[in-house]
C-alpha cells in the first residue's frame, strides 16, 4: 500500500505516495526524473548513487523513500548554478572522470568533505571517496580534481 | 533489486516501538537500514512490518553521565567518530568508528543496528568487548542491563530476546593515562568489513600490564575475549618481547571462520599479525 511522503528534494517540496520497499534512488530517477544520480552496483558498494540527506553524504540505493520523509535530500542537479560549481569544474580541468557514471556520485562524497573539511591532505581524500568506485580514471585525476576545488573554494571563502 | 512488501511505521517513543513489536511478530525493528536493506533486497529478509526507530530522541545522543558515557542505540557510526565526547573520552570508539564502511555508510549505520545484527566481521562487538561496555535492553518486561561479555553468543546471534530493543550502550570512562587501548584490523577492500580485527584495552601501571582486555571480531561465529592472550599480557612489562609472546598465543582456537577472502590458517596467521599491530601502536 502507497503512503505519503514530503520531502524537500534540492530545496523545493515534493509531495508523493510510495510504497514502503521504494528505495530513493528509484524515487529520485524513476518518478522524479533526476537522471543525474545513478545506479552501478545496487549493493551499496560503488557509491554511484550517492545523495545528501539533510546535508550528509548517503548511498540512496540502501535508503527507503520512506525513510527520508520530512528532511531533505540534495542530488547532483542541484550543484550548479548559472556556472559549474568549483568541484564540477575540478573534474573538468583536471579531467576527473573519462566515462563519467561515477561522477556524480563523486562530486556529492567530495561536497560532503570539502564541508568537513575544507583543506584535505591527499590521504583524506582517498579516505573520504573510499566509498565512490571508479573503473576509468585510476583515481589520480579524481585527487587532483579535488584539491583544484578545495583550492578554488578557499580563495572564493577569502574573497567575502 | 527491490525488497518483498512490507509495512512501514515510524514511532517517537521507545514505548511504541516495543508495543508495535509485541503486535506483530513478523516485524522488524529499521535503525539505519545498512544491514537490514541488502537483506532485504536480497529477499534474505522479508518482515511484513518496518518499525522505524531512526528518529526516536530517546535513542540519538552521545551523553557523559560521570562513570560511564551512554551512547543512544540510534546513533550513527559518524556521530560516534566525530563527537567531541566520544573524541575526547572514548577515543577508542571513536576512532574504530572512523573506520567503519566508508562515509555514506558511516551516515546511516547505527551502533545499536550494529551489534543487534551481530556480523561476525563487524566493528562494534569486539570494540565493545574490549571497552568493557554494558548494553541496556527493553522490552514489555521492563529494562535489563547486559555486559557485552555475555550479549554475543552466536552466528548473527545475540542475548537480545524477542520483541526487545537495545535502547543505550554504556561505556566505562576509562581513566586517560593510565589506559592504553587500540583498534587494528584487516579490511576486505571492496565493503571494509574485518576480515580480522584486534580491538585491546590495558591498564599501565609503572610500566607493567593489568586488566588486560583483548577482543577480536572476524575470527570465530562471533567476538570473543581471548583469555590465553589476556594472560600473557598480565603483570608484563610493555615490551617488544611481550607483545611477540602475546600475538604467538592468538588465533589458536578451533572453528576460526573459513570463507572467499581468508582462509582458516590465513585468518589465524592475521589474528597474530594485527594482536601485533594493536599492541604496537600502544607503545608509542
Ligand atoms: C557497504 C557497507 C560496508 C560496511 N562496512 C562495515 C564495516 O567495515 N564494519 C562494520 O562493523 N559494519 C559495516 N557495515 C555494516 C553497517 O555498520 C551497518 O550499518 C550496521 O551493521 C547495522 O546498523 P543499522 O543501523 O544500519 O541497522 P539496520 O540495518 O537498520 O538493522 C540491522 C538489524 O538490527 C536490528 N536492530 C537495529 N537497531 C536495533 C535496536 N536498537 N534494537 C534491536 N534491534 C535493532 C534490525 O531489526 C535488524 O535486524 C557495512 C555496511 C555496508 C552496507
Ligand atoms: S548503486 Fe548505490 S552504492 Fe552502488
Ligand atoms: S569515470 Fe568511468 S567510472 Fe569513473
Amino acid at each position: 500500500m502507497k503512503i505519503p511522503i514530503k520531502v524537500l528534494i534540492n530545496n523545493k517540496e515534493v509531495k508523493t505516495m510510495v510504497e514502503p520497499r521504494q528505495l530513493l534512488v528509484f524515487l529520485l530517477r524513476d518518478q522524479l526524473r533526476l537522471t543525474g544520480t545513478h545506479i552501478g552496483c545496487d549493493t551499496s558498494s560503488c557509491g554511484a548513487c550517492t545523495v545528501h540527506l539533510d546535508g550528509n553524504a548517503v548511498k540512496s540505493c540502501t535508503v527507503l523513500a520512506v525513510q527520508v520523509d520530512g528532511r531533505s535530500v540534495h542530488t547532483i542537479e542541484s550543484m550548479a548554478g548559472s556556472a559549474l560549481h568549483p568541484i564540477q569544474e575540478g573534474f573538468k580541468e583536471e579531467h576527473g572522470l573519462q566515462c563519467g557514471f561515477c561522477t556524480p556520485g563523486m562530486i556529492m562524497t567530495t561536497a560532503n568533505l570539502l564541508r568537513t573539511c575544507p583543506n584535505p591532505s591527499e590521504h583524506q581524500i582517498r579516505e573520504a571517496l573510499e566509498g565512490n568506485i571508479c573503473r576509468c580514471t585510476g583515481y589520480h585525476n579524481i585527487i587532483k580534481a579535488v584539491q583544484y576545488a578545495a583550492d578554488k573554494l578557499q580563495k572564493e571563502v577569502k574573497h567575502v | 533489486m527491490i525488497p518483498s512488501s512490507f509495512e512501514y511505521m515510524r514511532v517517537s517513543t521507545v514505548a511504541e516501538a516495543i508495543d508495535a513489536l509485541r503486535h506483530d511478530t513478523d516485524a522488524k525493528v529499521l535503525a539505519g537500514g545498512h544491514s537490514l536493506i541488502p537483506a532485504m533486497k536480497l529477499r534474505l529478509s522479508q518482515p511484513s512490518k518496518l518499525i522505524d526507530i531512526s528518529r526516536i530522541p530517546a535513542l540519538n545522543f552521545i551523553r557523559d553521565r560521570g562513570k560511564y558515557i551512554a551512547i543512544g542505540a540510534a546513533t550513527t557510526h559518524g556521530t560516534i567518530a566525530t563527537h567531541k565526547t566520544t573524541v575526547q573520552k572514548l577515543p577508542l570508539l571513536a576512532h574504530a568508528a572512523s573506520m567503519i564502511g566508508d562515509v555514506q555508510v558511516r551516515n546511516m549505520g547505527t551502533i545499536g543496528g550494529s551489534i543487534a545484527h551481530a556480523d561476525p566481521a563487524a566493528d562494534w562487538p569486539a570494540v565493545l568487548l574490549a571497552a568493557g561496555a554494558t548494553i541496556v535492553v527493553e522490552g514489555s518486561t521492563g529494562v535489563k542491563k547486559i555486559p557485552a561479555s555475555e550479549f554475543f553468543v552466536d552466528f548473527f546471534t545475540t542475548q537480545l530476546g524477542e520483541g526487545e530493543l537495545i535502547t543505550e550502550i554504556h561505556v566505562p570512562e576509562p581513566t586517560v593515562g593510565t589506559y592504553r587501548q587500540a583498534y587494528a584490523k584487516f579490511v576486505q577492500p571492496a565493503s571494509r568489513f574485518a576480515i580480522v580485527g584486534c580491538a585491546i584495552q590495558f591498564e599501565l601501571k609503572d610500566g607493567v600490564i593489568s586488566n588486560a582486555h583483548v577482543a577480536y571480531n572476524g575470527v570465530l561465529a562471533c567476538a570473543f575475549r581471548d583469555a590465553a592472550v589476556e594472560s600473557s599480557l598480565n603483570g608484563q612489562p610493555l615490551t617488544e618481547a611481550t607483545i611477540e609472546n602475546a600475538a604467538s598465543k592468538a588465533g589458536a582456537g578451533s572453528n576460526i571462520l573459513s570463507d572467499n577472502f581468508a582462509s582458516a590458517p590465513y585468518r589465524a596467521h592475521l589474528t597474530k599479525i594485527y594482536t601485533k599491530r594493536a599492541l604496537q601502536s600502544c607503545l608509542a
